[in-house]
């Protein structure tokens, strides 16, 4: 068991190497010298000549990439284009926005999908199932950027209940917990959650169905057990499989919200990513892409981990 | 002539007929009985002959706009979809939007679909040291969500036709890679690939007789469910402004021009977005109603 976990942990390492060395390169193949991603276009020749000495983009690629490693590992991504803030600073407020949506809209797909999926699995060939199957296929392949635009439409445009946009009254981004702060999470998070929504009731749906075929499961009952003590043990089997995949979509929301951010202008990693594409502001993509996945890749670990500690079926494999 | 002639023909006869009533013939009797999937197969196909012959359909010139018929709402006389909001018919622009929607939907997964089977086969049917080069590569990938990489290799490469279709095959390769590799493991220890190899076929051989015939099934299946997932993700990119240039139609594009308009005319900027999410429920289902009917397990 605990050599499972010391083994999966250390597998996390040269996976996060590789992330590390794809988010590198994207400058790389970047159209243009990648110099360009450092200094404004307009700088004179010999600023620009210091400067690609000092990042050490002279010398060879693997080199520049030790050195590039070297500074993420301390925490400092690189100075935005169009700012000339550091990555970092902007990153770190747009990551707390976007967890805090990726969370709820991950709560919310996990009532959903475990209710939806849970019914349907149990009560299988029934219209109720037809019902959750139709809402998990609709979830999974509706552009959600489009829900978002119907969602404002219905909501915003024609009702007035909701606002449209933004994170705040008045464009502001400071948080409150209170509903003149929540009304604008409201669409985003309910836009975000079909997602998952639709993928976790397709999951649970399979694995409530599979169980349920189970000979142990006939055993309970003749043994007498009401169908809600049935249930528990179904739930009891069914947990450790459900919660890896609710936990990836954890991951999935943070790397995906950037068109449902878009839509609602969340000041999130979404909105600072499209904006860092149109200026073409490198270090910003970069430095985001870096961290959104460092977090993927570590969400991954975790869910792994407690997976095993969950089922001990898992730690022979 | 002889009999012997006459006989040959009538055995070869009685193959075709025994061929016929095989594996694929069962398929398509299961998918002749199943209503969700011929409906949905009937809608992509209206769809798909509608956008081949847009140019024949479309009443109006697709880039031709007017300033003086701005946004017209639904159900205009003449322009029954509405103006969008350079004052061109919306009936047009979907029908030729389509295109490229459609074009860049399936061209990367077809892309993913021949480097993704190469690789997987291959690491599958080896094994050893070539296995593990090839699939702890797909793992990298794997540890991005496919949206974000999207996003950035196309954001990296700047906005583009090219540039999207590269980056949307790139994040398809390794799903596919997983999938191929999969059951080509399962299909590699089965006692007809073994019956082959001590025969003496060749590694390519067997593959190329024993082993693509049964997965390449699976492999298809799934990527005709990824056809549903690259057409969001495709049109969320030009959404984005990384994937098509105006003027050029296209929908995720169209829906990203037509956002300012949801205050005006709501329902009209809504419509690619719908175009979008139809074709993307008739791949899902088709691909769920294939995977029944072929009897793939996964």
């Amino acid at each position: 068991m605990i050599l499972y976990l010391i083994r999966r942990a250390l597998y996390a390492i040269p996976i996060a190497l590789a992330v590390g060395f794809v988010c590198f390169m994207l400058v790389q193949i970047a159209p243009g010298d990648p110099i360009n991603a450092i200094v404004p276009p307009d700088a004179p020749g010999d600023v620009v000549e210091q400067v690609r000495r000092d990042y050490g983009l002279d010398k060879p690629l693997p080199v520049q990439f030790g050195l590039w490693l070297f500074k993420v590992v301390q925490g400092d991504l690189g100075r935005s284009l169009a700012t000339g803030r550091s990555v970092w600073s902007d990153l770190s407020t747009a990551i707390g926005n976007t967890l805090m949506l990726a969370c709820c809209a991950s709560l919310v797909g996990f009532i959903m999908g475990c209710t939806l999926g849970g019914l349907a699995g149990t009560f299988r060939g029934t219209l109720l199932d037809r019902f959750a199957t139709g809402i998990a296929v609709a979830g999974v392949s509706v552009p959600h950027y489009w829900l978002g635009m119907v969602m404002v439409v219905i909501f915003s445009v024609q009702l007035n209940w909701l606002p449209a946009m933004g994170a705040g009254p008045g464009g502001s981004s400071d948080w409150a917990w209170d509903w003149e702060h929540f009304q604008f999470l409201v669409l985003p998070t309910i836009t975000l959650s079909v997602i998952p929504t639709g993928i976790v009731t397709r999951t649970v749906r399979g694995i409530v169905a599979e169980i349920m075929n189970q000979e142990f499961v006939v055993a309970l009952r003749g043994k007498g057990l009401t169908t809600f003590q049935v249930f528990l043990h179904v739930v009891k089997n069914a947990a450790p499989n459900a919660l890896a995949v609710i936990g990836l979509q954890l991951g999935y929301l943070m790397g995906g919200s950037i068109l449902v951010e878009t839509v609602f202008s969340w000041p999130g990693t979404g909105l600072l990513l499209n904006s860092a594409i149109f200026q073409r502001d490198l270090p910003v993509l970069q430095g985001t892409i870096l961290v959104l996945a460092m977090f993927f890749v570590a969400l991954n670990l975790i869910v792994d981990l407690i997976q095993a500690a969950l089922d001990p079926r898992i730690k022979r494999a | 002539m002889s009999t012997a002639a006459e006989a040959e023909l009538a055995i070869q006869a009685k193959a075709t007929l025994a061929k016929g009533q095989g594996y694929w013939a069962g398929v398509f009797k299961r998918v002749r009985r199943d209503p969700v999937t011929l409906v949905c197969a009937g809608i992509l196909l209206i769809m798909f002959l509608a956008i081949l012959f847009a140019p024949l359909l479309a009443p109006h010139d697709p880039y031709q706009g007017s300033m003086i018929r701005r946004l017209r709402g639904l159900q205009t006389a003449g322009y029954p979809l509405g103006t969008d909001e350079l004052g061109r018919d919306m009936v047009t622009r979907l029908l030729y939007g389509g295109r490229l929607s459609w074009f860049m939907g399936i061209v990367p997964v077809v892309l993913a679909f021949f480097i993704g089977t190469t690789l997987g086969v291959t690491a599958g049917y080896m094994g050893g040291k070539v296995n593990m080069m090839i699939m702890r590569t797909t793992d990298v990938f794997y540890a991005f969500p496919s949206v974000l990489l999207a996003v950035a290799i196309s954001g990296a490469l700047g906005a583009g036709i090219i540039n999207a279709i590269l980056a949307l095959t790139l994040v398809f390769i390794p799903q596919i890679i997983r999938v191929a590799e999969t059951v080509t493991q399962g299909v590699r220890n089965l006692d007809f690939v073994d019956a082959a190899r001590s025969s003496g076929a060749s590694g390519f051989t067997i593959v190329r007789v024993h082993v693509l015939g049964n997965v390449l099934g699976p492999i298809f299946v799934y990527a005709t469910n990824l056809i549903s997932v690259c057409m969001i993700l495709a049109s969320g990119l030009s959404f984005l402004g990384l994937g098509t240039k105006p003027p050029e139609p296209e929908w995720g594009l169209m829906l990203n021009t037509l956002r300012t308009a949801i205050y005006v005319q709501p329902w009209v900027a809504v419509l690619p977005g719908a175009c979008i999410f139809v074709t993307s429920i008739c791949f899902n289902l088709l691909s769920d109603g294939l995977r029944q009917a072929m009897d793939v397990k996964g």
